[in-house]
């Protein structure tokens, strides 16, 4: 290691600056979906390439590609690797998704704040909401949630996608988290498919009928209209903002705060983000 | 001035256009901007000098694309952009009411050779003072309204408006120089002078984007330089290479259509010489191609789109070395 | 309070050139920006306003981070070398001295960016009160005294000498260093140099603006205000006001294909630029209108409410001069001011 590869004294946990990666390996691709697959990242003599929390992201990298922020999908319980959920939607997403285990790409995190899995949601009960990709964010507080399971409520889960060939992590989702006592899991899919004997329907709409009452804490991740809907299904069932909670993406060079891109109002979504709740996303101008 | 703003308070009145494109007052004489005017109360702030040098054709295309017939007023140079622009099919005439303004020569307020202006007295139109009167923090001064013009009038293309609806004003002679001289200047020089002279031209570049953006003959959808295909950015130069290479590429982009209006030269915060590029290959095929203006004709094909068999062969460029 | 004759910068500069990189305004085809020292250099300390800022010599517009390359089938990454030998940037003016600081608070905040640190670390500030402030100056709007910059060295250009006054630790070691080449002077002589400079900026017809309704609180009333929409309408999208700018620190990061290996640089960026908060799945602003807002609204009111009510505009006035439709900060301030909202 060259002498300047110690560890920074301001930044604790990097290599001198929050702007240089890390090299990972990617150990497991598992192709959840037709455009989604799930690539498990490990240090190159193993383990884990840092710690993080629920909701934090990551800047992947691969070089003369492109660099982008991603969920860290994985639980901070999971103590082996960490797992990115990734659709093909953009140059970058395009080439990870050509890559094969044993490549390497380049990982600089973790960046951002978190969903409040020790403070705020500690005791109570949890409604997840998701819709297709946006299963990312959610699967680590989830994990994090089911292995830590004292200290939560009742967990229920409703997730939706276009397609059953859409829903991301399906078999974890039916073998692992439908088999825990106190797990609700709801799903659905936009149309009638062969083969699909589960619900069909949108997920807002799916949410009014499920009628939840208002003990519990929502957490709300996935396409902008979804969101819409979702947020006034949660108002009409007598919801507070407080309760509902959120992560925005938008455009991110740095991750720290200081390239000015993810700026909206005060905020900088890879800093002070990605997490929030409801009554400070309404705070921020309409430009999310 | 009256006379424009009466005339487009008017047509605006009679429904015959919906909005007017010309040029708002600015906190000073010198700091006119281009602007729409909706109604006759906007038009009060409507303002016609010596620094209205904003060539206007480029916004008709998004005027172009609103509802209703927009009143544009344009400069004779003005008006070979605009007919370059309905040539490209970048602009509609349909939807433009054109009034040909008359032009004495554009200002830039910077070509004045004094601190801390106050004021410029003589600027206003069709004010036939050939002597602006400065005043400044530091005193008043004089100097030539000759000498505080554009680059771009001293080598006018002419008097007359190539598209109009209607005429207002006079213009004047304003030409005192050669188009071409500063380009053979060049062209005489060696190869070793003419590299570092655009060198020290161009390294100057921030990569402002402001002479792509205000260009008339600039006007892809998308510019090759925004696109994240290959490596060369469009903010920043990742070599000196790449600095000279995007102002040469622009060039060839933009030859055979550029009219030598100056907006380049006019805009760029660097004062580098931009429209030179142009006027090289303006120079060059009048040379090659027999004497063409880009925008005069709107039925004239391109000389650079239009192939004949007599055609000089490519390795003329060699042979003239 | 020291002094050295004009016709002995040339020694002043070559003393401090032989140990420290010195940046200075210098003038080349025509255009005075801050570079580097040389004998050859045309330095120029009349024009008051280098088109590009100072900020160059803390925040380059490109600068690399680090590079790649595969070793035996593995990727290496080696960092770039921080700054590590001290410079000297001279002429600063006091609004673009102020600018720094607005910098200071965004990478040396944390997480700090060891790039810019080593740089202010490294970096010696001798700055220049401005003899003949312009029209298009408004610092003071922002409380700065363009006849009292900060710095570790301030001077003034009295007649034919310059005086010398050093501030800080910093500012006394490089004295030091030029201790020959300086003489005792009388303070007296800067303050009657003050006392024009301050009758002068009093008559500037922007020169204190009112910031009412600016700040903080304009982060919530003035978004959704119908001004913006009168205002953006001649703006080109480009990127000179923010080029210009001495406290605009947006940047992107980047890769450059050296044919080996990877260089990832950053270099800066503008709001003003449509791909600016461009994803592959949309973009968030999509009109320049939006883009134009989010320029102001930083520096007049988030910048502020995140830096106890510091803006981020110091009021230099190049986007004045500059912008080639003639829009700039001070009409926006004005044009809220007269709307009284």
């Amino acid at each position: 290691m060259s002498e300047v590869m110690h560890e920074c004294k301001h930044n604790p946990g990097f290599m001198r600056d929050c702007l240089i990666p890390q090299v990972g390996i990617i150990t497991d691709i598992r192709t959840e979906t037709p455009d989604v697959k799930t690539f498990r990242v490990n240090a190159p003599e193993g383990g884990k390439l840092f710690e993080h929390m629920p909701g934090q992201c990551a800047m992947v990298c691969v070089p003369g590609v492109g660099e982008a922020m991603f969920s860290i999908t994985s639980s901070p319980t999971n103590k082996e690797y960490q797992e990115f959920s990734i659709k093909r939607c953009g140059v970058l997403t395009e080439h990870l998704h050509s890559m094969n285990v044993g490549d390497e790409i380049m990982v600089r995190g973790p960046y951002g704040n978190n969903f409040p899995v020790e403070t705020e949601l500690k005791g109570k009960n949890l409604l997840f909401i998701a819709g297709g990709i946006a299963l990312a964010p959610l699967r680590s507080v989830i994990n994090y949630c089911l292995d830590n399971r004292d200290n939560y409520g009742e967990i229920d889960i409703l997730y939706g996608s276009r397609s059953a060939d859409d829903l991301v992590q399906r078999k974890e989702i039916e073998e692992v988290w439908s088999k825990i006592p106190g797990v609700n899991v709801h799903l659905t899919i936009d149309r009638e498919q062969e083969g699909w004997d589960g619900h069909v329907g949108f997920v807002p709409s799916y949410l009014k009928e499920l009628a939840f009452d208002t003990n519990r804490t929502a957490i709300l991740c996935g396409p902008p209209i979804m969101i819409k809907f979702c947020l006034q299904g949660l108002k009409e069932m007598g919801f507070a903002m407080e309760q509902v909670y959120t992560t925005l993406e938008l455009r991110m060079k740095c991750g720290i705060g200081k390239c000015g891109r993810c700026n909206i109002g005060t905020k900088y979504v890879c800093k002070d983000g990605p997490v929030f709740r409801f009554d400070q996303v309404d705070e921020l101008p309409n430009e999310y | 001035m009256q006379e424009l703003i009466n005339r487009a308070k008017a047509l605006l009145e009679s429904g015959e256009v919906a909005r007017v494109l010309g040029w708002r007052k600015g906190e000073n004489v010198w700091d006119v901007e281009p602007a729409f005017f909706n109604n006759a109360e906007e038009l009060e702030n409507f303002v016609y000098n010596g620094f209205c040098g904003a060539n206007l054709s480029k916004y008709m295309i998004e005027a172009s694309k609103l509802e209703g017939k927009t009143l544009v007023f344009l400069k004779p140079c003005d008006t070979y952009s605009f007919n370059q622009l309905t040539k490209e099919h970048r602009v509609d005439r349909e939807k433009a009411y054109i009034i040909g303004v008359g032009c004495k020569g554009k200002l830039k307020v910077e070509n004045i050779d004094a601190k801390g202006i106050l004021d410029v007295i003589g600027a206003d139109y069709p004010d036939a003072a050939e002597t602006l009167t400065v005043k400044t923090l530091y005193g008043d001064t004089e100097v030539s309204y000759k000498s505080a013009m554009l680059e771009r009038c001293h080598v006018c293309k002419g008097k007359e408006h190539m598209v109009y609806d209607e005429l207002i004003g006079e213009s004047v002679d304003t030409i005192d120089a050669d188009r071409f001289a500063e380009v053979a200047k060049i062209e005489a020089m060696s190869p070793e002078e003419k590299f570092a002279f655009f060198q020290s031209e161009l390294s100057k570049c921030i990569r402002c984007n402001a002479c792509r953006n205000v260009c008339p003959a600039c006007s892809c959808r998308k510019c090759v330089f925004d696109s994240n295909k290959f490596d060369s950015a469009q903010k920043a130069n990742t070599t000196s290479f790449e600095e000279k290479m995007f102002h040469i590429i622009r060039a060839f982009h933009v030859a055979g259509r550029c009219t030598d209006c100056g907006e380049c030269s006019r805009v760029c915060p660097q004062g580098i010489p931009l429209h030179l590029f142009n006027r090289k290959f303006i120079k060059d095929i009048n040379e090659l191609y027999g004497d063409f203006q880009a925008g005069a004709d709107i039925d004239a094909r391109g000389p650079l789109t239009n192939f004949q068999l007599d055609d000089c062969e490519p390795d003329i460029v060699t042979k003239r070395g | 309070m020291l002094k050295i004759n004009k016709n002995n910068l040339s020694a002043l500069f070559a003393k401090i050139a032989e140990s420290n990189e010195l940046y200075l305004p210098v003038k080349s085809a025509g255009k005075t920006n801050f570079a580097a020292w040389d004998e050859a250099a045309e330095v120029d300390l009349d024009t008051l306003k280098t088109v590009k800022s100072p900020k160059d010599a803390f925040f380059p517009q490109s600068e690399n981070l680090y590079s790649c390359h595969k070793e035996d089938g593995k990727t290496k990454i080696v960092p770039e070398k921080l700054e590590d030998a001290p410079f000297v940037v001279f002429g600063i003016r006091a609004c673009d001295v102020r600018a720094i600081d607005v910098l200071d608070r965004v990478f040396l905040s944390e997480p700090v960016d060891s790039y810019y640190a080593a740089r202010r670390e490294h970096g010696i500030i001798v700055s220049y009160a401005c003899h003949a402030p312009e029209t298009s100056c408004f610092c003071k709007t922002f409380g700065i005294d363009c006849a009292a910059p900060a710095g570790d060295v301030v001077t003034w250009m009295i007649g034919d000498e310059l005086y010398w006054d050093a501030k800080t630790p910093k500012g006394e070691k490089l004295t030091a260093l030029v201790a020959d080449l300086l003489t005792d002077a009388d303070a007296a002589a800067v303050e009657a140099e003050q006392t024009a400079i301050r009758s002068i900026y009093e008559k500037l017809p922007n020169g204190t603006l009112s910031l009412e309704g600016w700040g903080a609180e304009a982060a919530q009333t003035r978004f959704d205000s119908p001004i913006w929409e009168q205002l953006y309408k001649p703006c080109l999208a480009c990127g000179t006001c923010t080029f210009v700018c001495p406290t605009c620190q947006c940047y992107d990061i980047k890769d450059y294909n050296t044919g080996n290996g990877i260089q990832r640089y950053r270099c800066w960026d503008s709001c003003m630029y449509s791909d600016f908060t461009m994803m592959a799945h949309g973009n968030n602003r999509t009109s320049q209108m939006q883009r134009f807002r989010q320029r102001f609204m930083h520096k007049l009111a988030y910048y502020p409410a995140n830096n106890e009510g510091m803006y981020s505009c110091v009021g230099c006035g190049r986007c004045v001069d500059k912008c080639p439709s003639h829009l700039n900060i001070v009409k926006v301030i004005k044009a809220f001011g007269k709307e009284g909202v």
